[in-house]
């Protein structure tokens, strides 16, 4: 292999631009599609999660040993057979299994119930005494759920939305590897594959940032949000 | 005002079996009096006050507040009828990411006020409990005896005819203590709101009540009456609290 400069690397990286920043693009897609995904349903899910539980406002042992049942089945699964197996829906869903949105579709599968149960979690810690004074008061559930859950988990809902993010830009790496495209996919195209080393090294990095940074607004909201 | 028929409450045990934490029990609390609930440890206070408001529905028996009889009401109308029954907690209950005047105000934007109202009714409150100048603090930043004061401020703000208590000073030193029976007493006599209170101490009853029921295991021993804070008792367990205060 012949000696590469470091100013050839920059130059291979430059003529890379336009690609890198589509699979830029495309790891936004599948991430924001799938995060969509997680807090339009597994939001709710986790909701139902904890207010199932015994001494909950709703509780009842079937709905919640079948929903947590659910839930685990699903997280059980390694992330890249779930992708497999959820190949025949994903064509019938998207229509094609590749590209950004075909991964978003096992992607959305596997945030579902993650979020579901770190939302559980973070609801548990909201002190039961809080919940009771508002049904003390006539508030409805729909108002404990929006105006007392929400608003006093906020802190914490921000903190599980940023786990998952970063977990899942992760995930949808291998996603992308398996036909989705994205950041990840490049890095093992050009990295791998071409033993372009530069360009592993650099979408790592890139990854390193994005994931410093989500921390960082995640961890800034957090602290803003709380008032405890 | 208030009238509990023959409730009865009983909770499973976690060993299994049952635990009869209100047996069978009558009382009837007047309007516009400060009626005490006495007992020790596990006598069934808190559970028979929250009988009142039904945070804990009795296996029988009928709980009758203001005219209204709360055991037939459907859910939402028993929303409406807690409306009209305000509740102060021991541990205060408030929402740690809402300021003072918003933890006062939930209860009205529960309830469908207009916000100017709203805001007028929480200023107005705030002077009530002397924490004008706490409106948009943040409970951390607050002592535990003015923690309880938005308690009773957001307890007062729907205007109830009815404010019910669970030792709302058992978490606070003696001076606030007092401060803060003061503040319910205050309550009562400006704007004839009967309180329940719950507590364990002999001098919280001499101190503010014009009642009060002694409980043991579940049932109502005797009503105490008080007169220029000299309780009066028969049965041999109020005397034994009257001497151990
Ligand atoms: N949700 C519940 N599940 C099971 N048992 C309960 C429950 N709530 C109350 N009990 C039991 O009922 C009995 C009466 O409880 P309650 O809280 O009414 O007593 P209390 O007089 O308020 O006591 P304290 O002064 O300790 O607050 C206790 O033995 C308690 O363990
Ligand atoms: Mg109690």
């Amino acid at each position: 292999m012949e000696e590469l400069t470091f100013a050839q690397a920059l130059a291979n990286l430059s003529d890379l631009a336009p690609e890198i920043g589509q699979a830029s693009l495309e790891t936004g897609l599948m991430l924001g599609i799938g995060l969509t995904a997680a807090i339009l349903l597994g939001g709710p899910l986790g909701i139902l999660l904890y207010l199932t539980q015994p001494g909950q406002l709703f509780a009842h042992r079937t709905v919640n040993g079948v929903l947590g049942w659910l839930v685990n089945l699903v997280r059980s699964f390694p992330f890249i057979i779930l992708m497999v197996s959820l190949v025949p829906l994903t064509r019938v869903l998207v229509g094609s299994t590749i590209g950004p949105i075909a991964a978003a579709v096992p992607l959305s599968f596997a945030a579902i119930p993650y979020f579901a149960r770190l939302v559980e979690q973070t609801l548990r810690e909201i002190p039961r005494g809080v919940v009771e004074a508002a049904e003390a008061m006539g508030a409805s559930p729909a108002q404990i759920i929006v105006k007392v859950l929400i608003n006093e988990a906020r802190a914490g809902l921000i903190s599980s939305l940023t786990i998952l993010t970063i977990s899942f830009l992760s995930y949808s790496a291998v996603a992308g590897v398996v036909g989705g495209g994205g950041i990840g996919d490049l890095a093992i195209r050009y990295g791998y594959y071409r033993f372009q080393s530069e360009v592993m090294i650099a979408m790592v990095l890139l990854l390193v940032v994005i994931v410093q940074l989500i921390q960082f607004a995640g961890n800034r909201l957090a602290a803003r949000l709380d008032k405890r | 005002m208030i009238h509990l028929k023959n409730v009865h409450k009983r909770f499973q045990k976690p060993e299994g079996g049952w635990f009869d934490a209100v047996r069978d029990t009558s009382l009837h609390v007047r309007a516009g009096e400060i009626f005490g609930l006495i007992g020790f440890s596990g006598a069934g206070k808190s559970t028979l006050l929250r009988l009142i408001n039904l945070l804990e529905r009795p296996d029988s028996g009928s709980v009758t507040v203001d005219g209204q009889p709360l055991t037939a009401l459907s859910a939402s109308a028993l929303r409406r009828a807690r409306q009209n029954i305000g509740m102060v907690f021991q541990q205060f209950n408030l929402m740690a990411n809402r300021t003072v005047a918003a933890n006062i105000a939930f209860p009205l934007e529960i309830a469908g006020w207009q916000q100017a109202d709203i805001d007028a009714r929480v200023a107005e409150c705030l002077d009530i409990v002397g924490l004008a100048d706490r409106a948009q603090h943040y409970p951390a930043q607050l002592s535990g005896g003015q923690k309880q004061r938005v308690g009773i401020a957001r307890a007062l703000a729907p205007r109830p005819h009815v404010i019910l208590a669970d030792e709302p000073t058992s978490a606070l030193d003696p001076k606030t203590t007092q401060s803060i029976l003061d503040c319910l007493q205050d309550i009562n006599a400006r704007f004839g709101v009967t309180v329940v209170i719950v507590t364990h101490e002999m001098h919280v009853i001499r101190s503010i009540c014009h009642r009060a029921a002694l409980l043991d295991a579940g049932e109502v021993v005797e009503i105490l009456s008080v007169q220029d804070k000299q309780v009066s008792a028969q049965s041999a367990l109020a005397k034994s609290l009257l001497e151990v205060a």
